[in-house]
């Protein structure tokens, strides 16, 4: 193949996009490891303190945390769709979908603030004076609790900025139906984000 | 398949919307259901739905909304292998809180 019969200069622009891609995933799996760690750690309390825990997760809610899971899937799943609507040339259905999934992360950090707040409320807080009080596997439940969702929800804080940058790209054409790679990446993140939930719901709000 | 047309049918490939809604249906069921087996008071039911539902969920969002399905097979050796590191990390750490 001959590249250099190309007269336009803007085709000389170079993208690997495989390998855009393939660093993204390389990220994705430092985050594995990462809560991966985490979950060890609460395997092994949990293996440890077997009916503390059980009682400890009693007292969280099972409604907002099934709430939270379809919240995070249906992010997902128009994470995925404004990824589609670009490939297709539909770029204000593709902002539309990315919108959404910007708004779906928005409601679980909402309901995640109501949660902490409520638990908070009842004196449920690392360190707490009502919690020390408590069987020191209670305290672990609570202090894996607080660690393990609230990295979550940083990553989910994370999340939404980079997609309101894709917005921005994908209002100035930056992001298009040839060149989507950041979008694509982006939504890499965002599942990695879900799946972490979706083992995160069983461990806490399940366990009882 | 010749390199050409192997590119060809990467760039023109797109999966439809129909297969991520059908996707999102199986997780929302597949939630529904782990829900459910939770709440029987059944630790092995509940064991179940840990170690048969939540990998399954976790697959589905893998292979279709990331994409994996529709990769090359040196990406999807290198997730595999980030996954196994990632059992064989979780087995010997627990195997050795069991037997020591």
């Amino acid at each position: 193949m001959s590249v250099s019969a190309e007269p336009e200069a803007h085709v000389a622009e170079h993208h690997d996009y495989f390998g855009a891609k393939l660093g993204m995933w390389i990220f994705v799996f430092t985050e594995l490891i990462l809560f991966g760690g985490l979950f060890v750690a609460y395997g092994m309390y949990r293996a440890m303190h077997p009916h503390e825990f059980h009682a400890a997760s009693h007292e969280l809610n099972v409604t907002l945390g099934v709430i939270n899971t379809l919240v995070l899937l249906t992010s997902s799943l128009t994470m995925v769709l404004a990824i589609v609507a670009i490939r297709l040339k539909r770029k204000v259905q593709s902002m539309v979908f990315l919108a959404s999934t910007m708004g779906l992360g928005c409601v679980f950090l909402v309901n995640k603030f109501f949660e902490w707040k409520a638990k908070i409320h009842h004196g449920i807080y690392p360190g707490s004076a009502g919690l020390m009080e408590r069987p020191p596997g209670e305290r672990l439940f609570f202090g894996l609790y607080y660690g393990m969702t609230g990295l979550h929800g940083l990553h989910v804080t994370v999340g939404i900025i980079v997609m309101s940058v894709m917005l921005a790209l994908l209002a100035r054409d930056k992001i298009r139906h040839d060149d989507f790679i950041k979008l694509e990446n982006t939504g890499l993140y965002w599942h990695l984000v879900d799946v972490i939930w979706i083992f995160l719901l069983p461990l806490f709000y399940l366990a009882a | 398949m010749s390199n050409s047309t192997e590119h060809e049918a990467e760039a023109t490939h797109v999966v439809g919307y129909a297969t991520f809604i059908k996707v999102w249906v199986a997780l929302v069921a597949l939630t529904g259901a782990l829900v459910v087996l939770s709440s029987m008071r059944n630790p092995n039911m509940a064991l179940l739905g840990l170690l048969i539902i939540t990998p399954t969920k976790a697959s589905l969002v893998f292979f279709y909304f990331m994409h994996l399905k529709y990769e090359s097979a040196a990406l999807k050796y290198m997730v595999a292998a980030a996954i196994a590191v990632l059992v064989i990390f979780i087995g010997l750490t627990f195997s050795d809180y069991l037997y020591r």
